[in-house]
């Protein structure tokens, strides 16, 4: 900062500039205000999170794999309201066994996660222990193919990190991930919970 | 409906023992008032390291809080969301009425802005998780030639355009699936993802960053605002002595040297480039568009509605035997093709207009980087380039006159902050 006159004229060039910048800077702090304001307002909407929808997965066994997280935020839940309770439980057995044989080798499920409890003659509940499945869905295609479909694969919520693109979506072959409101963030059939069953 | 017919085949049981059925259990998702928290974390972290770069002119209490967001945004949080992919949830939100912006994804996305438009990339300084993940281990930064960076350097815009192509038809969000270090944080993902990351954590150990400087979307919008910044990182407290140590420190090649001896020659070469610029501008934003149109089919391809559309064709028609998993998957669900098919043209119809402007947006891009290749600014001193800082502050402490200021004057940092343009 020596001579005088070399700095004067940039000097108002400058402050000619920064009058231009000042503007841009309000302009721009509106646009992008105004424009968050109004996609995040439309609508008062809740926020979304991913959920399998049962009708379209095919039980490839992708999402025991392909979840970031080990094991799979996707466990195994089962509609209590839509079983059969069969005693020959084609979710819990493989193929053509004696259902009094309970034997780990006897069972789809390769973790042993199922738990089958009598109930009365001849009928037993079935029930996953979260903490030992994995989300391979073995269980999920004995049931619905053989079965009532009671038992169906679904994102849990208090595992999952709802990543930004869910990478079990990505590689999901049916298309069965969809985004779905954090408000009602399981695709189980509750309303047919409710229904024939709430009838007795 | 497979489903719904199946719970026809054994009826629930009429109990005798008045067995009650269990309800299934419906954890929620983590509470909304958390991802405020975020929020407020983001807001926090940008306040600091505004003050640590600016005011403070610390490098090291710099370091002190880009170790911590590190650990939160990226480890604590598993790097999700990150200001970095939100774009992709705006584009989204922008195109498809029926989708809602989370409020904490439009924090991550404009905060971060609005920083630049006032103190340039802090955010890029201390607070994204991606570029702190390279910066610690960034070892010897080799000099990347500054045609390789300017070249390079239009990568990000052209990704920005493909990721907001393909987010804004809802077929994917390209910068999650291919975002380089989300694996390390989550500790899980795939082998490409794997492979990607390792790849460019070790390019950073030579090259300064090189994910924000040639790949970063994100770092191309904040890469255009922050030479509007209002206050802004200067390499010296006070008068540049012409001695070359800031831009020998800076890893990002961001410190251009004076170049007022050939500022004539330049200024005379680059007009008449110029004025050829300016007369192809409207030729090539045409020849993008139309370029973009035509490869409207390939993009395409991309999209999974797209591709399951044209495999089931394929099949249908006897061009090639055997399913896919994916048609396998779409068989079982017994919807009709012909459904299927209407879908898919309507995606593809959005496709060929979106590609149009991606091919503009090409041009667009290439021109204006040739503009500003042409255009020569005079540089009495070393300076720096607002839109490649990422105020990092190692210049700081390389700069002698700053080092005698500090000394001079313990604490006081004086005229850290300066308005506007600098140097000029
Ligand atoms: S990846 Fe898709 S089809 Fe496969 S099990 Fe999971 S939801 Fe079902
Ligand atoms: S078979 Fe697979 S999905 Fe079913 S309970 Fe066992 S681990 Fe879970
Ligand atoms: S969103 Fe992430 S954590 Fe949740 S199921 Fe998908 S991949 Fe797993
Ligand atoms: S350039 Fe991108 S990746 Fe790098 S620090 Fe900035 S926002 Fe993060
Ligand atoms: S603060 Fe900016 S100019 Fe200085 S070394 Fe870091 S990136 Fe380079």
């Amino acid at each position: 900062m020596s001579e005088d006159g070399k700095l004067k004229r940039p000097e108002q060039r400058i402050s000619r500039r920064q009058i231009l910048a000042e503007c841009l800077r309000g302009a721009g702090v509106l646009v992008m205000g105004g424009a968050l304001g109004s996609l995040v307002t439309r609508g008062h909407a809740d926020n979304t999170v991913w959920q399998i929808d049962p009708s379209k997965c095919v039980q490839c066994g992708k999402c025991a794999t392909d979840c970031v997280l080990n094991p799979s935020a996707v466990k195994c839940v089962h509609q209590y309201r839509v079983c059969g309770y069969c005693e020959l439980c084609f979710g819990y057995f493989v193929d053509q066994r004696a259902n009094d044989e309970e034997r780990a080798e006897n069972q789809r499920c390769p973790t042993n996660a199922i738990r089958r409890t009598f109930v009365e003659d001849p009928y037993f509940q079935y029930d996953i222990d979260e903490l030992k499945c994995i989300g391979c869905g073995i269980c999920v295609k004995g049931c619905k193919t053989f079965g009532n479909g009671s038992l169906v694969l679904q994102v849990r919520h208090d595992r999952c990190l709802n990543c930004n693109e869910c990478n079990i979506a990505q590689n999901c072959p049916a298309n069965a991930f969809v985004r779905v409101p954090a408000q009602t963030p399981y695709l189980l059939r509750t309303e047919q919970e409710e229904g024939p069953g709430a009838k007795q | 409906m497979g489903v719904a017919l199946a719970a026809e085949n054994f009826p629930p049981p009429e109990f005798t023992t008045g067995y009650q059925f269990p309800k299934a259990t419906e954890p929620g998702p983590r509470d909304a008032s958390l991802s405020l928290v975020d929020a407020a974390v983001l807001l926090t972290a940008l306040s600091l390291a505004a003050y640590f770069a600016l005011r403070r002119r610390s490098r090291r209490e710099l370091a002190i809080l880009s170790v911590f967001c590190l650990l939160y945004l990226g480890f604590y949080r598993h790097g999700c969301v990150c200001a970095v992919g939100s774009f992709q949830n705006v584009a989204l939100a922008v195109a498809d009425p029926g989708y809602v912006l989370p409020v904490v994804v439009g924090a991550f996305f404009v905060l971060p802005l609005l920083f630049a438009l006032f103190f340039g990339r802090v955010f890029c300084s201390a607070v994204c998780p991606l570029g702190q993940a390279q910066e610690v281990v960034l070892l010897r930064a080799v000099k990347v030639p500054r045609w390789v960076d300017q070249a390079l350097g239009v990568l990000p815009f052209l990704y920005l355009g493909v990721a907001v192509l393909y987010a804004a038809l809802g077929s994917a969000f390209v910068v999650c699936r291919y975002d380089p270090f989300v694996l390390f944080f989550r500790l899980g993902g795939n082998l490409e993802m794997l492979i990607f990351g390792v790849a460019v954590l070790l390019l950073a150990t030579v090259v300064g960053r090189p994910y924000c400087r040639f790949l970063c979307p994100y770092g191309a919008l904040l890469r255009l605002i922050a030479p509007f910044a209002r206050w802004r990182v200067r390499t010296t407290p006070t008068e540049c002595v012409n001695c070359h140590l800031c831009a020998d420190a800076c890893p990002y090649g961001a410190i251009q040297p004076p170049n007022v001896t050939d500022a004539r020659i330049g200024r005379l070469e680059g007009r008449s480039r110029l004025a050829w610029l300016v007369a192809a501008f409207p030729l090539i934003l045409a020849a993008g568009g139309f370029l973009g149109w035509q490869s409207a089919p390939v993009l395409a391809k991309l999209d999974p509605t797209i591709s399951l559309a044209n495999r089931v064709w394929l099949e249908e028609h006897g061009r090639v035997k055997g399913k896919t998993e994916a048609s396998e998957a779409f068989a079982t669900q017994g919807t009709p093709s012909a459904d299927l098919y209407r879908e898919a043209a309507k995606i593809r119809k959005r496709f060929d207009g979106g590609s149009l402007l991606l091919g503009v947006w090409v041009g667009l891009v290439i021109v204006l980087r040739m503009i500003s290749l042409s255009v020569r600014r005079r540089r009495e001193a070393y300076q720096v380039d607002p839109g490649a800082c990422v105020a990092c502050g190692r210049c700081f402490s390389a700069c002698p006159v700053g080092r005698s200021v500090i000394a001079e004057a313990e604490g006081a940092s004086i005229s850290a902050l300066t308005p506007g343009e600098e140097g000029r």
